[in-house]
């Protein structure tokens, strides 16, 4: 906590030697001051991480065109041999507001091995990804992306296309090329129309922040198995998307079922028939 | 006599100091009475002082019509010693074609009691939406000498299909079009000479970029090529005959919708779109690297909700 506030005092330092012209002219710079380390200790307890190089890896680009929506693919990469599973994966933006983006965790019979989604960033940063395995083991990676003002980037071009669309939910399953019918991996999308208001956007007219409006939870099942379940800050872009690579049940699911809650306690709730025709 | 002779001396220099603070804007007469400074295909910085973005005033009898008006207030200011070198009819109105930082940063420069500021009726809202925003960001990459006092200064007469301005011997018709390049997009055209300025609606040469609708805008340059005239002033590019100066921009546009649109369909992840859409297009535009990803992401994040 104390690791936070003191980054917090920093930032609004620099704010205000940029006001009274101390000289800052270039582009936004990172903090000098590193907030993994208290990050480890609010979100992860201080517990033991080992390095994720053949356990998870996360892809983002280097250079964010669009700081509101950055796209972030988290691998499970764990080698066939290896019993374990994980558990869930933390997604960490560390000079966020609220570093803490997502907790996936991944449904026991799913096999889950790639999430994608498309978070907020705002500013030059790192972003780690943490798995939980089934042994109890922490294991880490990370990337650095170069964006910033994400968090309080002003939403939707288009604000009656926006407010058209609050709660929609849309399922969509992919084709899996080149897998061959016996890995019988699936790929679907899921997309929900929701502003996810960061509450870090300013409202002109009224001098106030727009207030905090945003997903917070989401569950994906096929028939009663939970495929995966989403825990959600303000980091994940307006009109959370995700997209996901699971094995369907033996028995062979009917359904695909989602349910979102968003922090004004709406919920949300859609279900599709599965595609077996093996698109 | 000696009283007149100290006046006429303060009168014929005062314009002159005045002046001499802020050199006037090279300006190109377009065609009579139509003055515009082309910007430059860069991104804003503090070296040009935003001047990246076309802007430019009309010369009517009675009074003059700015057309946005820059990306810093001394880019403004320049362009109103541009205006008093060249008349000095009132400055009535400044019509912001849109809210995007490049046109409408150096309004403060031309705050005045007889001055009413023009523009879309959405202009307000997404000044009062984004203008905190804007002044933070190119606060940082341009410095606060330049931002520091750029102020947002919405439209107080707004325009929500057409709108005729008075000049004296000019008229010129205003029109508010459904979200294209921004959500607030204004076209301003002269009659008397058929000079259509565009705003964003047009680029030549400078990358268009898109931050409204891809569907919009496309459904805009369609009728936008139905309008009688004889000339464009571009946001961003040269002056040019009218209908043709559309062409550029509609191949672009529908490359990009045509690809974007095959990747959603065979299923390719937003990142494909990043890497890989409109990319024949790349040696046709300036600045394509730093604006293209972003047109192509904001494009998928639209197409994949039809």
């Amino acid at each position: 906590m104390l690791g936070r506030h003191s980054r917090l005092l920093e930032v609004a330092g620099l704010l205000l030697a940029m006001q009274f012209g101390a000289g800052f002219a270039a582009a936004a710079t990172p903090d000098s001051y590193d907030p993994w380390p208290g990050l480890v200790q609010d979100i992860f307890k201080n517990r033991a991480m080992n390095d994720g190089a053949g356990v998870i890896a996360i892809e983002m680009p280097y250079r964010a065109e669009d700081a509101a929506i950055v796209p972030v693919t988290l691998r499970a990469v764990l080698p066939p041999g290896d019993t374990r599973r994980i558990l869930a994966i933390t997604l960490v933006i560390d000079q966020n507001p609220a570093p803490m983006a997502a907790r996936f965790e991944l449904g026991p019979d799913a096999s889950v091995s790639e999430i994608s989604t498309r978070v907020r960033v705002n500013n030059y940063t790192d972003v780690h990804a943490v798995a939980e395995l089934s042994d109890g083991q922490l294991y880490v990676t990370k990337t650095f992306v170069k964006a910033s003002g994400g968090c309080s980037a002003p939403a939707a071009k288009n604000l009656e296309q926006a407010e058209g669309k609050l709660g929609q939910i849309r399922f969509r399953q992919f084709a899996r090329p080149g897998e061959g019918p016996s890995s019988g991996a699936r790929e679907a999308q899921i997309m929900i129309g929701h502003p996810n208001n960061s509450g870090l956007q300013m409202d002109q007219v009224t001098q106030l922040y727009v207030p905090a409006f945003f997903i917070n939870e989401l569950r994906i099942w096929q028939d009663d198995s939970l495929v995966l379940s989403m825990a959600g800050g303000i980091s994940i872009s307006e009109d959370p998307n995700i997209r996901f690579t699971y094995i369907p049940i033996p028995s062979g699911a009917k359904r695909i079922r989602v349910e979102a809650k968003d922090t004004e306690g709406h919920v949300f709730q859609n279900e599709w028939k599965v595609d077996d025709s093996g698109i | 006599m000696t009283h007149r002779l100290l006046a006429s001396i303060l009168l014929l220099t005062m314009p002159t100091i005045a002046a001499a603070q802020f050199s006037p804007l090279p300006i190109d007469e377009m065609a009579p009475g139509i003055f515009v400074h082309l910007g430059m295909s860069e991104l804003m910085t503090k070296e040009n002082e935003g001047a990246i973005a076309n802007i430019g005033f009309i010369v009517g009898t009675d009074a003059v019509a700015v057309i946005d008006t820059g990306g810093s207030v001394r880019e403004g200011k320049k362009l109103l010693a541009a205006i008093r070198s060249s008349t000095d009819k009132p400055i009535r109105y400044v019509i912001n074609t849109h809210g995007h930082p490049d046109h409408v940063f150096g309004n403060a420069a031309f705050v005045n009691d007889g001055t009413t500021f023009v523009g879309h009726s959405k202009l307000p809202r997404a000044l009062a939406t984004r203008g905190h925003f804007y002044l933070d960001s190119f606060g940082r990459i341009m410095g606060d000498e330049l931002i520091g006092e750029v102020r947002i200064i919405p439209p107080t007469l707004t325009v929500d299909g057409t709108l005729n301005l008075e000049l004296g011997d000019r008229r010129l018709v205003l029109r508010a079009w459904p979200t294209a390049h921004s959500d607030n997009d204004l076209t301003v055209l002269d009659e008397k000479t058929g000079t259509l300025f565009a705003g964003d609606l047009v680029f030549l040469t400078h990358i268009p970029v898109l931050d409204g609708s891809l569907r919009g805008w496309l459904k805009a340059i369609d009728e936008l090529g139905g309008i009688a005239a004889q000339r464009v002033v571009p946001g961003h590019g040269p002056a040019s005959d009218w209908p043709a100066a559309l062409s550029d921009e509609r191949r672009y546009l529908q490359r990009l919708d045509t690809d974007v649109r095959a990747l959603i369909k065979s299923g390719k992840p937003i990142t494909a779109a990043a890497n890989t859409a409109a990319a024949s297009e790349r040696s046709r535009w300036d600045l394509f690297d730093d604006y293209n990803a972003r047109n192509a992401t904001a494009a998928f994040s639209e197409i994949e909700w039809e």
